[in-house]
């Protein structure tokens, strides 16, 4: 094993970014990817994700900290660092008035790929990505997933390490977004370590092993996958109905919301089990013909991650103030 | 990435910025050529006719020179500014920002392709020229390396005007304000022994003086300056203006956040 192949595949310590209007983007972060890893970076607009994606890449200059890739300090080893990594950026930023295989080839040579190389290589990731037949078309004149693959194609050109993914499925339909999805797991595979941030949570849920959470400049949360899941407390589930429901329809020990004469939403915690609330329903003659969860597992979890030091001094407000309001959601149950 | 790579690099800088004045040549060739050749109609052939002698040659050979001159240095120039600017407004610049290649490997691929627009340019214009006066080149050597040094110094002065330009206002600005006049008072069309002393004097101070004369002394022999302290003068400029841009992008406080 070589002594790139043992490292992390990025080792961030004490990151921070203030921009020259003094905003402090990000406050001395720390994040550790291993080598190999499908990895979600995370946050709400403006927490810090596309800053710290920049300082990686060298597209923003970092105020304080070190950043390493692959073992590479970007630093003092910037050019061994940069071979590393691929990145896919929010915005579509390569020349609109070039060739789709003009851009990809282009972007080789810039990693210094023999031309050849780069045509061939350029050949085989347009094709993966089904735009080898638009290699002649004006990149300019190409849809917008047709654009977004056309990015995520001039970042393999040099088969990379380090796949940087902002976004990378922004404004993409569904089937298209999926194909993509399949695609990276397929490149994820090969052992090519894969950064993501995304506003599709779902997305996330379903290709990353680890996440990072990251708000205001501060990581809130870094963990694997299925530890941040295993942390949610309570989740929603949306129940269609064979019968028509009551008004009066009463489920002990679970909060419930009727949204209509077929359809009722019923909140579970992690100490109670769908069979019970099953059970419950089978008691009452109510059959149940579909179940779905309201909002994605991760999407939940992000919500009450973000919302924590609101939710915690509200509550503490709540029951200083005014203790019957905890008896009022007990009724509802 | 060791030094194939940056070489590699280096070439596919300069292939794209010459796929892309090709491509485009409509706008980068053909325009200069039009221009250069109602200059050497008007200037040289009805205007010229009446004029008479300029430091002792027919006007139509004495303004030859400057005017391929003039061709080289506006092309040289604005191929740099517009295609460095561009790079920078569609953000495209972000390719080789992220890559490994090198900071003097970016400069020099596009001083070297504002180059060889600015000498594709310069050719057309000569074999233009062609048609109305015959060109004996008294010293190839000096005419040459006038060129090659002359579109250097105007491809730099391109890409320091584009690393600054913030809006396209900024690369205009420059050629219309700056450039034009110095190269209209720059000795293309005349003789500076035709002026005052005092206004003589001051034509010392514009470089485009010593890279007209220069490259005028290689053609037909006679120069208002003296030919090494032309080169001496475009050496100069050369390294100043290597050294201004290299630190320019090296900071690239306008280029990185």
């Amino acid at each position: 094993m070589t002594a790139e192949q043992s490292c992390a595949a990025l080792q961030i310590n004490g990151l921070e970014k203030t921009y020259k209007n003094g905003f402090q983007a990000l406050k001395g972060i720390s994040l550790n990817v291993e080598a190999g890893d499908f990895f979600a970076l995370l946050g709400p607009n403006g927490a810090g994700k596309s800053t710290t994606i920049g300082v990686i890449c060298s597209l923003v200059s970092k105020t304080a900290g070190q950043v390493s890739v692959f073992g590479h300090n970007i630093d003092t080893h910037f050019t061994e660092a940069k071979q590393c990594i691929g990145v896919v950026p929010q915005e579509f930023n390569f020349n609109q008035f070039e060739k789709v295989l003009d851009i990809v080839v282009t972007q080789g040579g810039y990693y210094g790929l023999p031309r050849e190389i780069a045509l061939k290589r350029a050949e085989k990731y347009l094709r993966l990505l089904d735009l080898w037949d638009k290699r002649g078309t004006v990149s300019r004149t190409l849809s917008g997933g047709m654009k977004r693959r056309l990015m995520i194609a001039r970042a393999l050109v040099h088969e990379p390490k380090l796949l940087i993914l902002d976004e990378p499925t922004a404004g993409v339909d569904i089937e298209l977004r999926r194909s993509m999805w399949d695609f990276l797991e397929k490149v994820n595979a090969t052992g090519t370590t894969i950064i993501l941030t995304t506003h599709y949570l779902e997305e996330a849920e379903s290709l990353c092993r680890n996440i990072a959470i990251i708000d205001a400049g501060n990581i809130i949360e870094n963990s694997s996958m299925k530890a941040l899941l295993r942390k949610l407390t309570r989740e929603v589930f949306v129940l269609d109905t064979k019968e028509l429901i009551s008004s009066d329809l009463k489920l002990s020990g679970f909060i419930l919301r009727i949204m209509d004469e077929h359809c009722i939403e019923v909140e579970i915690d992690q100490h109670q089990t769908l069979n019970q609330l099953f059970d419950q329903l089978a008691e009452q003659d109510i059959t149940v013909v579909s179940m779905r969860n309201k909002a994605n597992r991760l999407e939940e979890m992000f919500v009450s991650v973000l919302n924590a030091p609101e939710e915690q001094s509200a509550e503490s407000e709540v029951s200083d103030s005014d203790p019957s309001t905890t008896q009022t959601k007990g009724a509802a149950v | 990435m060791n030094m194939l790579g940056q070489w590699i690099a280096f070439k596919t800088i300069v292939y794209r910025e010459i796929r892309r004045f090709i491509r485009i040549w409509v706008q980068t060739l053909v325009p200069p050529a039009i221009t250069i050749a109602l200059y050497f109609v008007i200037f040289g052939s009805l205007i010229g006719s009446r004029i008479g002698d300029m430091g002792g040659f027919d006007y139509m050979q004495f303004v030859v020179p400057g005017l391929i001159m003039m061709a080289i240095i506006q092309n040289s120039y604005g191929n740099v500014v517009s295609s460095f600017f561009g790079t920078k407004f569609q953000r495209n610049i972000e390719e080789m920002l992220v890559s490994p290649v090198k900071d003097i490997t970016i400069l020099l691929g596009y001083v070297v392709g504002g180059m060889a627009r600015g000498l594709a340019v310069g050719a057309i214009v000569t074999l233009l020229s062609l048609f109305f006066t015959d060109l004996d080149v008294h010293n190839w050597w000096v005419t040459i390396s006038m060129v090659f040094l002359t579109a250097l110094v105007f491809s730099l002065a391109g890409f320091i005007n584009a690393i600054f330009a913030e809006n396209f206002d900024d690369i205009s600005i420059i050629p219309t304000f700056v450039l034009t006049p110095m190269i209209y008072l720059g000795g293309v069309f005349y003789s500076v022994d035709l002026l005052p002393d005092f206004w003589a004097n001051v034509s010392l101070i514009n470089p485009i003086l010593y890279m007209v004369n220069g490259f005028r002394f290689g053609i037909l022999g006679a120069s208002d300056v003296g030919i090494v302290h032309a080169f001496v003068m475009l050496i100069v400029f050369v390294v100043i203006g290597f050294s201004t841009a290299l630190y320019l992008l090296t900071r690239a406080e306008r280029l990185r956040s």
